[in-house]
């Protein structure tokens, strides 16, 4: 058993920056043990992914590539990947958390024996053993954890804990092709609802702008998406703008809902329950804007502004217009 | 039907989390107690189902004396009868003992479909589903929003949220598939159900009444150990920014941008 095995995401045709990230990860924890890394990448049609991953540090590419793995499955998935660890054994398998990592992960490590670190905010080396800090109980507790039963040792990692930097020149990946253990497929994909336009993706943004009860219908959060429009942002939504019917719940931030690790968290007419802060605690810079100077919101954010958001949000979209069309 | 839902109890959501002195537990004299809330629409979906084509709903969770006031809420919602878990060799599970232990209880009845909550709010692990799924050997399907059961019972169509959209999937039965809110709206126990609640059976199984051996449960089968837990670094209240709402929002800008480097 040795050496930093991470499975690569594919959407749309694209590797995830969450999956850059867990290679990011990787490299830094292979290059303590002084090991390979190798990035495994399932789908079909992938020749042109895999440069992506020397510039993030990996040695080597492994492609599962295979038009049975073209759509995913968990069937599907789970044996190709299982027969690849079992017989490459490295001794850390790193994934970026997400939709699909919570369906694959913890199926593929039932079948390795092994158990998964999930959701992982820190992933360090400590007397040679993966070491992580997960956030549990809604982010009131942080826990350190180790696998101290099976291997490899697995963890998934939150998006937006790893800062991206890509190594220059890169590092000159080999690239391996390898025919993937096929099994059957036991679902069948019926049909795939895309939304509408293509937005960022919530988990993985690096600023989200959110509305709350103050938003006070769905009509208003067109002042949000505007907003979002000018930085590249998610727009995401309270619990109760999402019981009140204004926004999907695939929107909610929270316990009960998504949970984002921007770089800048802009909380509008959201008032700051306990359980919303699970979902955002750990961005890096929170600005609420909410009528209520009492609102929990302003204990946690690093900037405020008191006041009525339907004229601030217009305000401060004018003005970062500007700000950002000085550059 | 036969319908299996497995549960767990979780400290309740608004709860405030303290580290206990061992730094390796909370402190639970204090904390209420709750379903997890994926769990209940888990719970509703299933009952639904029966009600659509009668059969039984069988409500499983592991854990110490309190979980049986969460099976019996269930059973107060509608469930028929309850399986609980219960023995100290349980404890310092991780979700993989948990999950097998689960296979192992699950294993010995007849079931056409398993349901469980997305993810513990606790642990955040979201292991159990899918990995109960595995060592039963039945096929998946995770954060369903919609469940709709086919003429012949045989199979089911789900909608499960991803990213970008939704995904509409086809199982063959027996499957386990994991809630996500949306689901359904979860129903609140009525008096009666309540009262129904009371003459439910509730069956207490302990390691050797599972057929599990001491080795194989609680720490001794876990694949995960804690080290240590502690509280999040607390987030110091910024500042509030005085002033007339466009020039608050000129200074708002300028913090972002040169203090906060967010963008």
């Amino acid at each position: 058993m040795s050496g930093v095995m991470v499975i690569g995401e594919i959407r749309d045709g694209k590797v995830k920056k969450v999956s850059l990230e867990a290679a990011s990860a990787g490299s830094n924890l292979s290059r303590q043990t002084g090991e390979e890394l190798t990035v495994v990448l399932a789908g079909s049609g992938l020749d042109p992914l895999a440069a992506e991953f020397g510039k993030y540090g990996a040695d080597r590419v492994i492609l599962l590539d295979d038009p049975w793995l073209a759509q995913y499955s968990t069937d599907g998935y789970v044996s190709a990947l299982a027969a690849l660890i079992h017989e490459r054994k490295p001794s850390i398998l790193l994934m970026g958390n997400s939709v699909l990592a919570r369906d694959l992960a913890p199926r593929l490590a039932a079948r390795l024996g092994t158990g998964l670190l999930a959701d992982c905010t820190e992933i360090i080396l400590e007397n040679g053993s993966l070491t992580v800090l997960r956030p549990v109980f809604g982010a009131k507790a942080i826990a350190r954890e180790q696998v101290s039963g099976g291997s490899p040792q697995f963890a998934t990692i939150r998006p937006n804990v790893v800062s991206l930097t890509a190594m220059d020149p890169p590092k000159n990946a080999a690239v391996e092709k390898v025919t993937p253990q096929t099994g059957e497929i036991r679902t069948k994909v019926k049909e795939v609802i895309q939304k509408e336009k293509e937005q960022v993706d919530l988990t993985e943004a690096e600023v989200v702008v959110s509305g709350g009860r103050g938003m006070k219908n769905a009509e208003n959060f067109k002042i949000l998406e505007t907003l979002a429009g000018i930085l590249g942002a998610a727009v995401g939504a309270s619990r109760a703008a999402v019981d009140s019917g204004w926004r999907p719940h695939s929107d909610q931030v929270g316990q009960t809902g998504k949970v984002v690790n921007p770089k800048l968290y802009i909380a509008c007419g959201i008032s700051g329950a306990v359980q919303h802060l699970a979902g955002m605690g750990t961005s890096r810079t929170i600005v609420a804007i909410n009528t209520d100077p009492e609102a929990p919101i302003f204990q946690k954010a690093d900037y405020g502004i008191v006041g009525d958001l339907m004229t601030l949000v217009p305000l401060l979209t004018e003005e970062l217009k500007k700000a950002l069309a000085h550059e | 039907m036969k319908i299996i839902v497995c549960i767990k109890q979780v400290p309740d959501t608004a709860a405030r989390i303290r580290i206990a002195a061992s730094g390796k537990e909370i402190v639970t004299s204090e904390l209420t107690y709750v379903v997890n809330p994926y769990d209940e629409y888990a719970v509703e979906e299933a009952l639904r189902i029966r009600e659509k084509t009668e059969g039984e709903v069988v409500v499983i969770s592991m854990g110490p004396d309190r979980v049986s006031e969460a099976i019996r809420t269930t059973l107060a919602m509608g469930a028929d009868r309850g399986i609980h878990l219960r023995d100290s060799a349980f404890e310092g599970s991780d979700p993989y003992a948990t999950s097998k232990l689960l296979a192992k209880v699950i294993s010995g009845m007849e079931y056409d479909l398993i349901l469980c909550g997305k993810q513990a709010v606790d642990d955040n692990a979201s292991f159990v589903g899918p990995a109960l799924a595995e060592f039963l050997g039945v096929p998946q399907a995770t954060v369903i929003t919609k469940l709709d059961l086919s003429a012949d019972r045989k199979s089911i169509t789900v909608e499960r949220e991803v990213e970008g959209g939704k995904e509409v999937l086809e199982l063959p039965l027996p499957a386990l598939v994991t809630a996500q809110k949306g689901l359904n709206e979860p129903r609140y126990a009525s008096l009666p159900g309540i009262m129904k609640a009371k003459k439910k059976e509730i069956k207490v199984m302990d390691a050797a009444s599972v057929g599990m051996a001491p080795d194989e449960v609680g720490e001794k089968g876990a694949k995960q150990k804690l080290i240590s837990l502690s509280l999040p670094a607390d987030r110091k209240a910024g500042k509030v920014i005085p002033g007339e709402p466009a020039e608050a929002v000129k200074e708002l800008v300028r913090l972002i941008r040169e203090e906060a480097r967010a963008l």
